[in-house]
């Protein structure tokens, strides 16, 4: 093995650890985390008061739906709306668990309904509808229930005749709603469709991971997108396009970065400028 | 031809009836009404076995190596088929063809997904998996159909878009999501027929339409049933299970209101007639153009944006 070899398999080595788990490890303690990415032990508390981001590395830590409304709208002005949709089991689909027992299992693990949240709030008071995905619900899947909030929160903006911001993070289609699932990616294009008739902002955050059907749909859509650091956005996965090719990819694929090289996206934002960020494109867009 | 597993014991007793017929006629013994009863239990037969074919049977007729394709339909179903290359943009995209033909007295852009029945073939078609560019081809010649209204015929025969490097650099999610907003748009009949694999986003970049037919054998999913397999059971092996699972066939479909109809295939499949498939897949476009075409686009738009907000179960 020559020296350069050698540091390509430590590069790989790091992603696919960094692959597998990207979130911070608190197995360390109730006090104690670890950065995956650096490996640095860290305060959990200086973690959260940093946006979940590495106080050392600046990595940006995946965070679930609660946090990022948190994060970005101003206080108390979040109004959920259709959180009273629930999961279906159509087709009664079964794989080594039954899809009900995973719907029960994600919802007591989450708190929440299914994998997105919608609503509609203020960032630095301008008002705009959104829908907020949530990774750790099932993958953050789309099936029939995200694909009808995604759309009924767009119904609402225009209704409203306000903008509407998608902030995504999500494995692609859920498997266990098969072609219903794969139809989601039709409706809520249609009612992109229908934003863009209208003449109304429609604004994408892409953060860690933005994937398959959701990619293939409403997420690369918006009039403005926007990638958040460190998060890795595509169509297929990393793996089934390795195994396909059958050579590796570079290191850096699939990452906003690269997402931005090739000319896919608007611009790359970090967590702590995400808010300021849309608040001024909000703005700009108001008509005077 | 390719023989698949549960042809064997048709080919079988067939093969048995022509020894039969071989024998009489050399040694001059009448055996016309045993020859006759034996073809008619062999018709019987045959007609049992594909009437209770398991999913992962009728996967492999949708991927049968002489099943139809995209070229075949339209030497079959078309008259003065011209077609249009390229996305104008730096790529003509193989596994995507299309152009203006006419069907009947009609005049269509039709385009459809192309696959190959051999391996050369197959590297030229890319295995009918389009890149990028075949989608913004199809967005081309969706926009051509637009502005001379001529109603879309689109057939679709993919194992998926392809997962690959350059496919990823140039926006493969975006060229499907782009189809999809824009085909909500379009002032035209569009009339999309799953023909083979229907395969997820790669399959539906062409199929937001007015009406969706599906051919029987054909199916339609969110993923291949051999990539839910290696996900869901961790195991690639087990394909068929995943297919029962997915409900990809074409009478689920219709039973989960997805599609429009179904267009019945020849008793063995559209290989074994190709006349006869292609003169049903004419006959269910035209009927569709002829149903659609006095719509006013305000109302075709509406329809077709209603069709598609239906579409999920949830509760509520």
């Amino acid at each position: 093995m020559t020296v350069k070899d050698w540091f390509e398999q430590r590069k790989e080595m790091q992603i696919a650890r960094r692959n597998k788990e990207t979130r911070i490890d608190d197995s360390v303690g109730n006090l104690w985390v670890k950065c995956y990415h650096c490996n640095a032990q860290l305060l959990k508390k200086d973690v959260e008061d940093n946006l979940e981001v590495c106080p050392k590395c600046g990595y940006h830590f995946r965070i679930n739906a609660r946090t990022r409304i948190s994060q970005l709208f101003d206080e108390g002005t979040f109004e959920e709306l259709f959180g009273n949709i629930t999961t279906a089991d159509p087709l009664e689909f079964s794989d080594t668990e039954s899809y009900k027992k995973r719907i029960a299992t994600a919802r007591a693990k989450t708190n929440m309904n299914e994998a997105v949240i919608s609503g509609i709030g203020k960032i630095d008071g301008e008002i705009t509808a959104a829908a907020v995905m949530d990774f750790e619900f099932m993958g953050g899947s789309m099936g029939s229930v995200v694909g009808e909030k995604v759309t009924l929160t767009m119904e609402e903006a225009l209704k409203r005749k306000i903008p509407m911001i998608a902030i995504t993070a999500s494995g692609g289609a859920r498997m266990q709603e098969s072609i219903l699932s794969l139809m989601q990616m039709a409706k809520t294009s249609c009612a992109v469709a229908k934003l863009n008739e209208a003449g109304l902002l429609y604004i994408t955050v892409l953060t860690e991971p933005t994937f398959g059907g959701v990619t293939a749909s409403f997420a690369m859509l918006g009039d403005i997108i926007i990638a958040e650091k460190d998060a890795r956005i595509g169509f297929a996965g990393r793996r089934v396009i390795e195994q396909t090719i059958r050579q590796s990819l570079p290191a850096d694929f699939q990452t906003s970065g690269y997402l931005m090289k090739y000319g896919q996206i608007d611009m790359i934002s970090d967590r702590a400028g995400l808010k300021p960020l849309l608040a001024r494109i909000l703005r700009l867009h108001k008509k005077s | 031809m390719t023989i698949l597993e549960f042809e064997k014991p048709i080919v079988e007793i067939q093969k048995k009836i022509q020894e039969l017929k071989e024998i009489s006629e050399s040694s001059g013994m009448d055996v016309t009404a045993e020859i006759e009863t034996f073809e008619r239990q062999a018709m019987e037969y045959k007609k049992e076995v594909y009437a209770s074919l398991t999913p992962a049977q009728r996967l492999q007729i949708a991927r049968h190596a002489d099943r139809p394709t995209f070229l075949d339909y339209i030497k079959l179903i078309t008259t003065d088929f011209i077609e249009m290359h390229g996305d104008r943009e730096g790529m003509d995209d193989r596994a995507i063809i299309g152009g203006i033909a006419k069907i009947e007295d009609k005049s269509v852009v039709i385009l459809g997904t192309q696959k190959g029945k051999n391996t050369k073939e197959n590297l030229v078609y890319n295995f009918g998996m389009p890149q990028p560019q075949g989608y913004r081809k199809a967005l081309r010649l969706f926009n051509h159909a637009n502005k001379f209204n001529m109603p879309i015929v689109t057939l679709i025969d993919t194992p998926g878009a392809y997962p690959g490097m350059k496919a990823e650099e140039t926006a493969q999610g975006t060229a499907i999501a782009v189809n999809l907003r824009e085909m909500a748009k379009l002032n035209v009949p569009v009339i999309a027929i799953i023909t083979g694999e229907g395969c997820s986003g790669g399959a539906l970049g062409l199929a937001v339409a007015d009406k969706v037919y599906m051919l029987e054998h054909s199916y339609y999913t969110v993923i291949s049933p051999e990539g839910c397999a290696s996900i869901l059971w961790r195991d690639a092996s087990l394909a068929g299970t995943a297919a029962e699972a997915l409900k990809i066939t074409s009478e689920d479909l219709l039973r989960l209101n997805v599609i429009d109809g179904i267009i019945k295939e020849p008793l063995g499949g559209a290989h074994c007639d190709y006349e006869k498939i292609s003169d049903d897949l004419k006959e269910t476009i035209m009927r569709a153009i002829y149903e659609l075409q006095d719509v006013s686009p305000k109302k075709l738009r509406e329809q077709r944006y209603n069709k598609y907000r239906r579409m999920g179960v949830f509760c509520q």
